[in-house]
């Protein structure tokens, strides 16, 4: 994702080395993934799975189309 | 003693051998207080060699701060891995066991600058306009 866009940046996090960042964002299994410092995703997903929810907090809500 | 077997060192080889361009890795280290660093220091030193578009340059987190702080690293061990652009692509720890892979991906993806993902996920990702951070918790294991 980091080479495909230049707003994101990826760093690989040693857990075992960084405790005090495993406990800022309560780590407790890996992988976990933490955007932007808020949002976690938690193990291996499939791609672009992976991508949307990244995402998910930035781009607008997907239209549904119907209405509420 | 060298962490790659004969046979690794050689698969290793033969994957960096796709490298399309020069690749840096820039290492960031402190002297005090840092288990990692030798560790780390030790995974480079191995892969390095191994292409001669690897490039290397080492900093101390601590007296390089500006050179740190134009890579946004706050942390040693770190490395960036840095093609044609800095990518924004960042280990944090020693890259060993299930990473040194992990680095060894990160290298030619880097190299090469092509992301490698689907048509979907580059769309998803061209309707990005603001910084992401993305902090990816692993283990060697």
């Amino acid at each position: 994702m980091a080479v495909e866009s230049e707003h994101v940046r990826a760093t690989a996090v040693g857990a075992t080395e960084f405790p005090d960042l495993v406990r800022l964002y309560q780590v407790t299994g890996v992988p976990k993934t933490v955007v932007d410092g808020t949002v976690g995703i938690l193990g291996a997903l499939p791609e672009e799975l992976f991508v949307r929810q990244a995402l998910a907090h930035r781009l607008p809500p997907v239209d549904s189309g119907t209405a509420t | 003693m060298s962490l790659l077997s004969n046979g690794n060192r050689q698969l290793v080889r033969d994957a960096l051998a796709q490298m399309t361009g020069p690749v840096s890795l820039v290492f960031f280290t402190q002297t005090i207080g840092c288990e990692g660093c030798l560790a780390a220091r030790r995974v480079l030193d191995e892969v390095v060699p191994l292409n001669e578009q690897l490039a290397f340059e080492e900093h101390n987190l601590v007296l390089d701060k500006e050179t740190a702080a134009t890579y946004g690293v706050d942390r040693a061990p770190a490395i960036a891995v840095v093609g044609a652009r800095d990518y924004g692509i960042r280990f944090y720890g020693a890259p060993t066991g299930y990473e040194f892979m992990t680095l060894v991906d990160a290298i030619l993806l880097a190299s090469t600058g092509d992301s490698g993902l689907s048509a979907e996920s580059r769309e998803l990702l061209g309707g990005l306009t603001a910084p992401l951070d993305l902090q990816v918790f692993v283990t060697p294991t």
